[in-house]
């Protein structure tokens, strides 16, 4: 038993329903209590899919546990079926189903279905999102995949995208046009985008290009080992990451692969004298291993940064994590528990730290500005605009997003020579972030006496009702029930008029 | 005089109820954490569950804005899986942990979740025993917000029920408000309450445990919310009467409730009137403002917290909607009979869900506005249906006269949005 405030990982079976939200013609059929529907909206809010995940849910209750949960799910598993006519269905159960032993893929065999059923044995109480998702996709390829011949031309697929990625829809986009610079086609993109025939075409491809190495290694070794396609150990995320992964790929295909760098700004962008103020930032790296031995590359090598810790949530990346930090000469921090990050992150006092929704907390509490580099995200992180972390545009688009937190060097150079002034003053924030520097405002609001500026005074029932208005709102009530109070000739306000006033403005 | 008028064509009180079950695309009782643990500011919520019940707490609410807040998981794991006694023990140690780390900790609720429940981890046996090894500075209780025996809202309705048993005894006459409100909205209660000379007034959740809420034969009892069944049954079990009325949304229902209360305690009618006058014509002014955009509409709930009765009633009565299916997860007629009676006759009354078959209804009734949870509310909007999401309902400061305004506002806001949007192509 392990006590947790937040987790970075959900269960198991959510990486299940990544990777079926992910593809087209996939149904997956989860033996689950009423609840753990609460995942659906992972997709459809955070992720702002226009589809519900295709997931039928058995939702037994308690009072189905002394009776017959088995034939439930047979009903559920052939509804669901019937409705949705899927190509394949994936079957499996969440973590409490897995305690009653239901057994849903014995089950789902039996039932004589024309189409493939894919059994899932993810074990709830000792493995975790990620874990989840590559094994339920390695799963699909093993059942799925077909013995064929290779493609006439050099083609690939690209292995490990899946829904609730981290910048994945984009990554696919951007690495499927470096590829194709480099003269060299896609086979399948999967499991984003995929349907259960695109993936019994996986082995045509003569490589795979290996994307998301948490949610798509077990599937690449699998195709190595049985399809004889070599897969690609660089993700490339930098610019000296896409550098090697080119050079990789012409190794593996043994075709020139020169790629077209004029889109490519970061260099520059770095080298550039508003830049000089970036040098020598001590940054934190926490996040996904692959994200985080991506950062720490470009912090040190691409930005300047000075890296003080790095560290992943995710047991699968240690090793690799730990002898990144050896040679960074830094301790590695592995660890899932939120409370011993932010101790770890308050100890080394960086000046910027590069993690994931988790650390933007820590930093909010803490002070420090913190950009997002890896899952778990939140609503924010899901971009409208092309914003991809793979690639040459990759490297643009992380060039910003580090910059962005910051106070640029110009700025950076004004506020410490107006150092004494009041709006200038070293808490004001970044010029570019209203949130901060407003909220001081509001404060100063608060202390001023009861008397407003037209003479107006807060009774005080009323000056107490404002209080309990949320700071960020307060400024706003406070002018529209003065406004209001001189509209109507009054000199005092009461509760009443606080109360008159804001069904005047009601909206 | 304010006397709510039933519907010229009957209300839905006796009107066949449609009972479904399949999948049900609700939250379980574990959710409500997310308002508990606010408002009873010295409790700590234990959750002993899964992975997926903390993920379902961080998600479901988006809540992660305190670094270290007033509620966690003690995640269940193989080793605990394997033999009970360790489990017990596990749980004592992590406890111990925790009220060491916190020590403003004054009540901890041990919350029993889907896999505590399956494997038979018995809290309340826990609670007694960790309430020996810390009384008297904490106090252990449990109740199960487990989603195999309870949606979303019913969370709170087993927390309060929890706590019914432990509360004071009392002979005097009080009037005990049941049912957690923002702060915000239950001090204007409480002030409409003293204007009417009704008194001495006890809440359920009180906001701290010192607080003198008590029960007894004397005890009448209101509810603020209309999922609070096992409360209520719990608080007829100590002795005290419920006061039966429609609950307090909109200037209607805030009339009502008030009025059943002013009624038990013999408020006469000239001061009802003197109190209530000036918040009622606020609130009458504010809600015609807000619901100009509702006038005419059709409106269709799917379960999510039963709110939808007392809303529907709400939106029929004061905003000029037509309600086409009003779902909830449960009717309970002791508690939502009153509102029942005053919602027109007309809509399908639905109980329990399946969700796709609820889906079609919807898609073939092709309603102005749909109330939904959050899993459903972006698929429908896809398909060209304005949605509200339901948990808003439960989060936003909705009840009593200064609020009703807002309460309308919130369902006409994505009517609103969408006629200001100009996002299709030009002709």
């Amino acid at each position: 038993m392990k006590l947790t405030v937040w987790t970075y990982e959900g269960p198991p079976h959510v990486g299940a329903m990544r990777v079926a939200t992910a593809m087209k013609g996939l149904h997956y059929v989860l033996h689950a209590p009423q609840g753990d529907t609460y995942a659906d909206l992972l997709f459809t809010m955070i992720e702002r899919r226009n589809h519900r995940p295709p997931v039928t849910y058995t939702t037994f209750q308690a009072r189905d546990l002394g009776s017959d949960t088995a034939t439930l799910f047979k009903q559920s598993c052939q509804e669901a079926v019937d409705r949705f006519d899927p190509r394949a269905i994936i079957v499996g159960a969440s973590c409490t189903a897995e305690l009653i032993q239901d057994d849903p893929a014995g089950l789902a065999e039996t039932m004589g279905l024309s189409i493939p059923v894919i059994p899932l044995e993810l074990p709830s109480y000792q493995r975790k999102e990620n874990f989840g998702a590559d094994e339920t996709f390695y799963q699909i390829v093993k059942h799925l995949a077909r013995p064929q011949d290779r493609s006439a031309r050099v083609t690939c697929n690209i292995l490990g995208p899946t829904a609730l990625g981290f910048r994945h829809r984009d990554d696919v986009e951007e690495i499927t046009g470096l590829l194709s610079d480099l003269g060299i086609d896609v086979n399948v993109v999967a499991p984003l985008g995929a349907t259960p025939a695109d993936i019994a075409l996986l082995p045509a491809a003569h490589f795979n290009v290996l994307l998301s190495p948490e949610t798509g290694e077990s599937a690449a070794r699998w195709l190595e080992k049985t399809h004889s396609q070599p897969f690609t150990k660089i993700v490339p995320i930098g610019v000296g990451a896409t550098r090697d992964f080119i050079a990789e790929v012409a190794t593996i295909t043994g075709l020139p692969c020169k790629p077209d760098e004029s889109r490519l700004r970061m260099p520059w962008w770095s080298r550039s004298v508003d830049s000089t103020y970036l040098t020598g930032k001590r940054v934190f790296i926490f996040g996904d291993g692959t994200h985080v031995a991506a950062h720490a590359r470009i912090a040190r090598d691409e930005m300047g940064f000075e890296v003080v810790g790095i560290g992943c949530y995710n047991r699968e990346m240690a090793r690799p994590i730990r002898a990144l930090a050896k040679e960074y000469g830094v301790e590695a921090l592995i660890s899932d528990d939120y409370l011993e990050v932010e101790q770890t992150i308050e100890a080394l006092s960086p000046e910027m730290i590069l993690g994931t929704q988790m650390e933007r907390h820590i930093g909010k509490r803490l002070g420090i500005p913190c950009a997002v580099i890896s899952a778990p995200v939140h609503v924010q992180d899901y971009p409208a605009r092309y914003s991809p972390q793979v690639g040459f545009e990759g490297a643009n688009v992380i060039f910003d997003t580090l910059i962005h937190p910051l106070v640029m060097g110009l700025e950076e150079h004004l506020l410490t020579m107006f150092r004494d002034d009041f709006e200038f003053h070293d808490d004001a924030g970044p010029s570019h972030h209203g949130g901060k520097a407003k909220a001081k405002v509001e404060e100063v609001v608060d202390d001023t006496p009861q008397h407003s500026g037209d003479n107006i005074i807060w009774l005080g029932d009323a000056e107490k009702e404002l209080k309990k208005i949320p700071f960020f709102v307060r400024g706003k009530a406070r002018r529209n029930t003065e406004t209001y109070a001189a509209q109507m000739g009054l000199n005092q306000i009461s509760l009443d008029t606080l109360y008159e006033a804001k069904a005047h403005y009601a909206r | 005089m304010n006397v709510p008028m039933p519907p010229a064509n009957g209300g839905c009180r006796s009107a066949p109820v449609l009972k479904e079950r399949g999948q049900r695309e609700v939250f379980c009782g574990l959710t409500g954490i997310i308002w508990l643990h606010r408002k009873m500011q010295d409790a700590f919520f234990l959750v002993v569950g899964s992975r997926t019940c903390a993920h379902l707490l961080q998600s479901a609410a988006g809540v992660m804005i305190f670094a270290e807040p007033r509620f966690g998981t003690a995640i269940l794991e193989e080793s605990d899986l394997a033999g009970l006694a360790d489990a017990h023990e596990e749980l004592d140690r992590e406890v111990a942990r925790l009220l060491e780390r916190r020590p403003d900790i004054r009540q901890l609720f041990l919350v029993g979740s889907c896999p505590s429940e399956v494997i038979k981890i018995d809290l309340s046996r826990a609670a007694e025993r960790l309430s020996q090894v810390h009384a008297p500075h904490v106090r252990v209780l449990n109740y199960s917000g487990s989603g195999i025996e309870t949606t979303f809202t019913q969370g709170e309705d087993a927390c309060l029920a929890s706590m019914v048993p432990v509360l004071k005894d009392t002979a005097d006459r009080e009037l005990l408000i049941v049912g957690a409100l923002p702060d915000v909205v239950e001090d204007q209660m409480m002030g409409l309450l003293a204007d009417l000379g009704i008194g001495p007034v006890r809440l359920l959740p009180a906001r701290r445990i010192d607080d003198t809420t008590a029960v007894g034969p004397n005890t009448v009892f209101a509810l603020t919310q209309p999922f609070l069944g096992d409360t209520h049954a719990a608080l007829e079990r100590r002795g005290a009467r419920h006061i039966a009325a429609p609950f307090p949304f909109g200037d209607e229902g805030t009339t009502a409730w008030l009025r059943a209360i002013a009624t038990e305690f013999g408020v006469n009618e000239a001061t009802f009137e003197a109190v209530t006058a000036a918040p009622r014509a606020r609130a009458r002014k504010a809600i015609a403002q807000a619901s100009e955009a509702l006038r005419g509409k059709s409106v269709f709930f799917f379960p999510d917290s039963q709110l939808e009765i007392p809303l529907a009633r709400f939106l029929t009565r004061e905003c000029g909607m037509t309600a086409v299916e009003v779902g909830s997860p449960y009717i309970h007629d002791a508690l939502h009979g009153p509102d029942l009676d005053l919602l027109p006759a007309g809509p399908q009354i639905s109980e329990g869900q399946d969700v796709d078959k609820q889906l079609e209804r919807a898609r073939a009734a092709r309603p102005d506005l749909t109330v939904c949870g959050l899993g459903l509310a972006n698929p429908l909007e896809a398909e060209g249906l304005s949605t509200k999401w339901a948990i808003e309902l439960v989060f936003t400061p909705v009840h009593f006269y200064e609020q009703a305004g807002d309460l309308a506002g919130l369902f006409s806001r994505p009517l609103h949005r969408k006629s200001v949007l100009q996002l299709e192509a030009a002709e």
